[in-house]
């Protein structure tokens, strides 16, 4: 731009600022700038000076990195940008806060917002705490039908929501773009669509549920006949759809009542934490195993996967069974209830024992009982399982059925595969990505003349125009013409369904911080509304269909986060007679690559989240990577020998071959995993992730085709790969019942039952002695001591941690993380043994190698009322408050390490280095202004969110009362989905955590070192079924290790 | 203080403890001639430049170590103290001979100390330094270690006076001063003989300002004899205090492999065992080529080999005990820290710290060995090596495997664990260099004593008396 078109530019809107003044006469104020220059030329002035601020309210703080340069920019237009923005960004809409209506906004006090996380298309519920304006913390809607818990996945969305990673604007090949060019480019080449009818447009979305999505599409379908809609994601329900359809002729979408089963067989189901209503699924179904007040009765689960997962880890008998051979364990379930489903394939013994006796209890429970099938299971398992539930008269009381959720019910492999086919064949002029990153995690499509692979990459390069809508300028954004950087849920507006059809609205609390657009957006602007916000898109899309009064029924809706009683209905479906006749034939398998989403960065989607990648992977507590996961017979049947030294970190590789594809990665031995089979995680190895999460582990889509999806077996081979990596693990495995020592050396010792770190019985022991679990431990009696003891009056706070209910799903941790604003710290880190979670699932496994049980206990500081670490800090850094906790003063810290090195439980957190971020802008944002963000050289740990105490008893006070039962809430206890975490007031006998403290399953972790921790545990109980071998729990030890003076409970 | 031997007609089987054909005079230029009139040697400058090029590493790790934080070691959680302690425990117990040799054996009139006194006492003072570096440093924020020292403050806050720790910095401390104290008041003659003896004035006038206006006065000495036989009443307390402290760090702790009563004797027989190592390490070698042979004769080799054997005994008692207690306390996590100590993933460092500290020191109980300097050169490394891992086995083996089997983790030392330990032996060695070139190492008026002309003979009192007692630096009025 020469000197003399700058001069014209800026004239005019310098007259039109000034004419602004003059036209305000006498005593006609402007406050600022702001007000004086808000006209549109001059924005448009700014927009084209400084493309890099895509939008003038984009505040320069959140834009990083900011180099000098920039810099000196941003201060030469300060008037604009510093002078002239304002520091609140709530969305100009109206939202309602959930339940304190803030008068105005009250600085320093949080509010809540009710909104909705989508994933894999499905709402969950969710309250969003918002501090000045700024989303912090993700709790769970406790009035949703997915009720309170949270994942892990929502818990970090909130640090996506500032990565500063993100995308950050509109781009046309690389370059920064406005909206309006985005709009005029887009424009002519739908024009170019509308005389084809638009034959040659593809829209490809992932999974949707949203009904004004769906409403959206339907208008542009009306203007594009010709076009097509595609929708893929990894995380497909490609089986269930297929198989709802096999066994009953219709789609359907299976909801499971978990509250009325007494026996659950999972088929390879992970049911407890991952999938469409994981978090309703978890409560629900834990409600059934509580034991409290005396009960003695728990419902039962048998669990035949192929992968450890944490459902498999909770279950009373768990079988590992290759991927492959879960449908012949299924058919052999199925005859055993006399429902013809087909011959089985070869089962072992066992496999076939367990399936006599499951089908046996399943029988004595019809009514009561359900089967529930893995997502990525083939079609024929679910049309099994549907057969079975409609055979023992689950449906309506275990499962009901409805229509999908899904606003495009496809099969999603199919679909990518005729999107990869047209775009081969160039019959797409103009393919839109509405989110999803295909670029990266399509799978291989073969050619369906040549049997040669295609990837999707190389096909949509055929493509004339791509446009991509994406949260990040990732992978599929390199390859499109156009980039669109879309909204975070929590930026834009939008509704989606939850797992049982309830309409829930994506309430944003922020408007967008980089200007980004959403679906709808995109939508209306192809269905030729352009300018209408996506605010008024979803209302007025509702304004239709919530009744007469609308605007408070709105209002209700936003308040409470999800239309009530807009649950689908069940539909009545009826098994197919010949449903066994379409059954495909078991495939004879030798060995099996079975692909599985990550659990902490899902398809890869979250790579970018450090909170996620730093979240050790439930089971093997692997942190940062991806790998392969194999059962130690079929490692060292080729040549790989199990590590010497449990996780010292070197991992040996392994060589993957599937049709000649080829990927090397590190081989992982696990516990428990069916042998001739592979689990490798989706997620990893991306390119274009961000600077956290790109070229972290492997890329397994490589392998991944779309047929087999997910449990590849066909010119399957593992081979010894050359070389080690290093895989950053924060647990090193360990039996707890035996040391791993082989040695006769001492007499007593030997095993590590003796610690009592967990206490577990079966049921049958459990009902016949309540304190069964307690045999054997000791714990030092309150007489012991000669000091008086210290009476705490008031609050006396506690803990009970039910580890029967726990499912180790890591959403505590993360809400820890996020609450107490805890720092990552990365791989090498990690591998150290410097991460810095305050609370962390340790995993135990009891029994051999080839099918161990596995138990969960979260751990976090204790709170001993005789704590270890107060005696030994040598400046008073630590010490205990009048109400039973242990506290940690950052300020006055040295950083000695011998509190930490004096603690029984490990619990406490040392600051190496300066790991808190202290220069990134945008991520100053995500923190909790409540909790301090710890300096090098200090220890920190737990600290029962003390803020939180702090803010209930601050309330109470001004309303003079004491603090309710209930009112305070841990971020690990709000977080949890099964209620397992229940904290409150011990001096208040009424309070839940008094109750549970008086449970007989109620016990201390090292009770007999005499810390008298203020956090208990209620020892877990497994349901075994005495024809499968019965009590494995605590019977064995029975009789040994009678400590002298053993004082029960 | 002069023996009586030979006027009981007895006569001494073993070796002298100084060489024969000395009188007051060539025995003062022997020693004090190391100091004022030998140049540099290249096996100096050459010992030295790579002692202090060792001691610039220290310099730069300190200031890594300040810049980024203790995390650029391999301590982690659980181990939580690593290198750092173990060195700090490692040299505060090297430094544990010096004080016993000048303080108890003084006490217990052992005379034959007076050669290795001064040498011994230098190093406990370089070890101390050494050590104090750790604890100083090894903390998250070294910038207000100040606070671990009951000082009144405006925050009115005091330190825990239960925590080990603060006894830690009380004991070392003390330990410290009273060394250096001791250290200084022992040199104050020689210093005087020094200044006298000097050619150059500079160093008369430094000499003249160390040596205090020291002139040989009865009444200097007969003050400097009571007042360095207080400062050995004081000292001896601490050879068994300090190393019992620096055991509470752990034995108050409740890790297993930490909390046992039999710390305190056993800390402290390690660090007599270890210090006596290192005096022969160190002295073996000085003594050669400083040709001091007559000075630090093979009595006093031999004397030390017997302390090193019996302190050594202690420890291996220390080690059978802690055996003996996990296995009768019928404690689960007792008799796991010894299980895991004898055969877990460290299992041989333990094996390897038996052998260094039980099985090769058993080679002194024959004559002939205790008699070849190489041999007792060699064993005296094993000790250093094997007192080290006996730190290692306790502080890090410990910790890596306590209660909850969740958080065990192993351990692995960084570079910079590895250039701060050898930094701070860089560091010693450089001070003990400069000592050994500016410092008389030998005791002069100590070892005139033990002169046959300084046996004090009835009818010669008076005539000694006049000529100047002892001393060789015969004080000179009116200079």
């Amino acid at each position: 731009m020469s000197h003399q078109d700058h001069h014209h530019d800026i004239e005019p809107i310098r007259e039109e600022i000034e004419q602004a003044a003059r036209g305000r006469s006498g005593r006609e104020f402007w406050r600022s700038l702001e007000e004086l220059a808000d006209t549109d030329r001059f924005r448009e002035f700014l927009h084209r000076e400084f493309p890099a601020l895509n939008a003038p309210e984009t505040d320069p703080s959140l834009l990083d990195p900011t180099g000098r340069r920039n810099f000196m920019k941003l201060m030469s237009a300060s008037l604009a940008l510093a002078g002239l923005t304002a520091c609140t960004r709530q969305p100009k809409e109206k939202v309602i806060p959930y339940v304190k209506v803030p008068e105005g906004l009250v600085p320093g006090k949080s509010s809540f917002y009710a909104t909705a996380m989508t994933l894999g298309g499905v709402a969950q519920g969710l309250l969003v705490e918002s501090n000045e304006g700024r989303p912090t913390k993700i709790e769970g809607n406790p009035d949703h039908p997915t009720r309170g818990g949270t994942d892990v996945f929502a818990q970090a969305s909130v640090l996506s929501l500032y990565d500063p990673d993100r995308s950050q604007s509109v781009t046309y090949l690389g370059d920064v773009r406005t909206w309006g060019d985005f709009l005029n480019g887009f424009r002519s080449a739908l024009d170019g669509q509308r005389t084809k009818q638009g034959n040659g447009l593809r829209i490809l979305s992932e999974t949707v549920t949203s009904p004004t999505f769906a409403e959206q599409m339907r208008k542009v379908m009306a203007q594009f006949p010709q076009a097509k809609w595609h929708t893929y994601e990894p995380a497909s329900r490609d089986g269930a759809r297929a198989g709802a359809v096999l066994a009953f002729g219709e789609t359907a979408n299976a909801v499971y009542r978990f509250e009325n089963a007494s026996v659950v067989l999972s088929l390879d189901a992970d049911f407890l934490t991952n999938g469409p209503g994981a978090t309703r699924y978890a409560r629900d179904f834990m409600s059934r195993r509580r034991l409290t007040d005396g009960a003695t009765e728990m419902n039962r689960l048998y669990m035949v996967e192929s992968t450890m997962t944490t459902t498999g880890a909770k279950a009373d008998h768990r079988l590992p069974l290759r991927a492959v051979e879960v449908d012949s364990f299924a058919r052999t379930v199925a005859a055993g209830l006399g429902i013809n489903a087909g011959a089985p394939g070869a089962l072992s013994a066992e496999a076939k024992k367990m399936a006599d006796v499951v089908a046996r209890d399943l029988k004595a429970s019809a009514g009561k009982a359900v089967v529930i099938a893995g997502e990525h299971q083939s079609p024929a398992v679910h049309a099994i399982a549907n057969a079975i539930n409609s055979s023992l008269g689950a449906i309506g009381n275990t499962v009901i059925y409805t229509a999908p959720i899904e606003a495009n019910p496809v099969d999603q492999a199919g679909s990518i595969t005729e999107l990869v086919r047209d775009m081969n064949a160039e019959r797409v002029d103009l393919l839109i990505i509405l989110g999803g990153n295909p670029v990266y995690n399509a799978p291989i499509v073969k050619d369906e003349r040549t049997g040669k692979d295609l990837s999707f990459l190389d096909a949509m390069k055929k493509v004339g125009v791509r446009v991509h809508l994406g949260l990040y300028n990732d992978e599929t954004a390199e390859h499109c013409q156009w980039h669109v950087a879309e909204s975070h849920y929590l930026e834009g507006w939008s509704d989606a369904l939850a797992y049982d059809g309830t309409a829930s609205i994506v309430q944003p609390l922020i408007q967008p911080l980089y200007g980004g657009k959403n679906g709808h957006d995109i939508l209306a602007v192809m269905g030729n509304e352009p300018g209408i916000p996506a605010y008024e898109i979803i209302r007025n899309y509702w304004k239709t269909r919530l009744g007469a009064d609308f605007e408070t029924s709105w209002k209700q809706a936003l308040h409470d986060g999800f239309i009530p009683n807009s649950a689908l209905t069940a539909k009545p479906v009826t098994l197919k007679a010949d449903f066994a006749a379409s059954l495909p034939a078991v495939p004879n398998v030798a060995q099996e690559i079975v692909f599985r989403i990550d659990p902490t960065v899902h398809d890869g989607r979250f790579a970018n989240n450090s909170w996620l990648q730093e979240l050790p992977k439930p089971i093997n507590k692997v942190t940062w990577d991806n790998f392969a996961i194999i059962s130690s017979k079929t490692a060292s049947s080729i040549g790989l020998s199990p590590k010497e030294e449990p996780n010292h970190t070197q991992a040996k590789m392994l060589k993957l071959v599937h049709e000649g594809r080829e990927l090397t990665l590190p081989a992982w031995i696990q516990p428990g995993h069916p042998d001739d089979s592979v689990t490798v995680y989706l997620g990893y190895g991306r390119s274009r992730a961000g600077s956290v999460g790109t070229k972290l582990g492997f890329n397994t889509y490589t392998l991944r085709t779309a047929e087999t999806a997910f449990v590849a077996h066909s010119g399957v081979k593992f081979e010894i790969g050359s070389g080690s990596y290093e895989l950053a693990s924060t647990q090193e495995h360990f039996a707890i019942d035996t040391s791993g020592i082989k040695s006769d050396f001492m007499i007593a010792g030997e095993d590590l039952t003796a610690r009592h770190i967990l206490r577990s019985a079966s049921l049958e022991e459990y009902s016949h002695d309540t304190h069964v679990l307690h045999h054997g431990a000791h714990k030092p009696g309150k007489e012991l001591t000669v000091f008086p003891h210290w009476k705490y009056d008031g609050y006396s706070w506690g803990m009970a941690i039910d580890l029967n209910a726990c499912v180790g799903c890591n959403a505590c941790v993360v809400a820890c993380q996020s609450e107490n604003n805890i720092a990552v710290v990365g791989k090498e880190l990690v591998a150290k043994g410097r991460i810095m979670h305050w609370l962390r699932i340790d995993t135990y496994f009891k029994g051999g190698v080839v099918n161990p049980e596995v138990y969960f206990q979260p751990m976090m500081c204790q709170q001993c009322e005789n704590a270890p670490c107060e005696v030994v800090c040598p400046v008073n850094a630590t010490v205990h408050d009048a109400e039973g906790l242990n506290v940690q003063v950052y300020n006055r810290c040295v950083g000695t390490r011998y509190c930490s090195n004096n603690c029984p439980y490990k619990v406490r957190r040392f600051n190496y280095l300066l790991y808190g971020d202290w220069e990134t802008p945008s991520l100053k944002n995500v923190r909790n202004p409540e909790v301090t963000i710890r300096s090098r050289g200090v220890m920190e740990k737990c600290t029962f969110c003390t803020q939180r105490i702090q803010a209930a008893k601050i309330e109470a006070e001004k309303q003079n009362r004491p603090v309710r039962d209930g009112e305070i809430q841990t971020a690990c206890q709000t977080a949890c989905p099964t209620e397992a975490i229940i904290f409150g007031n011990l001096n208040d006998p009424a309070s839940r955590v008094a109750k549970l403290k008086n449970e007989p399953r109620n016990y201390d972790v090292l009770a007999d070192l005499n810390t008298r921790p203020r956090a208990s545990y209620l020892g877990p109980i497994r349901n075994s079924n005495s024809e499968l071998g019965g009590a494995k729990g605590h019977g064995d030890s029975h009789g040994g290790q009678q400590a002298g003076g053993a004082n029960h409970g | 203080m002069a023996d009586k031997i030979e006027n009981n007609g007895y006569v001494d089987p073993r070796p002298p403890v100084i060489g024969p054909g000395y009188t007051f005079e060539t025995l003062t230029s022997k020693i004090a001639d190391v100091v004022l009139m030998r140049r540099f040697q290249k096996g100096w400058i050459f010992g030295f430049g790579i002692a202090f090029l060792l001691a610039l590493v220290l310099f730069n790790t300190i200031a890594y170590l300040v810049l980024k934080g203790v995390g650029i070691w391999g301590n982690s959680v659980p181990v939580g103290w690593a290198f750092d302690i173990i060195n700090f425990v490692w040299w505060i117990g090297i430094g544990h001979a010096g004080t016993l040799i000048s303080a108890i054996l003084l006490l217990l009139r052992q005379s034959w100390r007076n050669s290795i006194n001064r040498f011994a006492e230098a190093m406990t003072l370089f070890a101390v330094a050494c050590a104090g570096l750790f604890p100083a440093l090894h903390t998250g924020r070294p910038w207000v270690d100040y606070w671990l020292f009951p000082y009144p403050n405006t925050m009115g806050m005091w330190p825990n006076f239960r925590s080990p720790l603060m006894w830690d910095v009380f004991a070392v401390s003390t330990y410290a001063t009273v060394s250096a104290i001791f250290w200084f008041i022992g040199l104050i003659p020689d210093f005087g003989t020094m200044r006298d003896t000097a050619k150059q004035p500079w160093q008369r006038a430094i000499f003249g300002i160390l040596s205090m206006g020291w002139r040989g006065d009865a009444k200097h000495w007969h003050r400097y004899e009571s007042a360095y036989l207080l400062l050995a009443g004081l000292s001896t307390p601490l050879v068994l205090s300090v190393h019992s402290i620096v055991s509470f760090d752990f034995s108050v702790g409740i890790i297993p492999g930490w909390h046992a009563t039999i710390f305190p004797p056993y800390f402290v027989a390690g660090a007599v065992y270890a210090g006596f190592a290192m005096v022969l390490t160190i002295g073996i070698p000085v003594r050669k080529f400083y040709n001091l042979e007559d000075f630090i004769t093979i009595r006093h080799i031999r004397n030390m080999c017997k302390v090193m054997l019996a302190t050594g005994l202690i420890v291996g008692y220390g080690y059978l005990m802690e055996l003996f207690f996990a296995w009768y306390s019928g404690n689960t996590y007792e008799q796991f820290m010894m299980k895991n100590r004898m055969f877990g993933p460290y299992g041989y460092m333990y094996w390897l710290l038996i052998l260094c500290n039980i099985l090769v020191p058993q080679l002194l109980w024959v004559k002939k060995y205790r008699d070849n300097l190489l041999v007792v050169f060699v064993v005296s490394m094993f000790i250093n090596v094997g007192m080290w891992l006996e730190r290692f086995v306790i502080i890090v083996m410990s910790l890596h495997r306590d209660f909850l089997p969740s958080s065990w983790r192993m351990y692995s030392p960084s570079l910079f664990d590895f250039s701060m330990f050898f930094g701070t032996i860089g560091l010693f060695l450089t001070l003990m260099f400069l000592f050994l070139r500016f410092v008389p190492i030998i005791p002069m008026f100590e070892m005139k004593v033990m002169l046959p002309q300084a046996k004090v003979e009835e009818g010669d009192e008076a005539a000694q008396k006049e000529k100047g007692t002892l001393g060789g630096a015969v004080p000179q009025f009116g200079d």
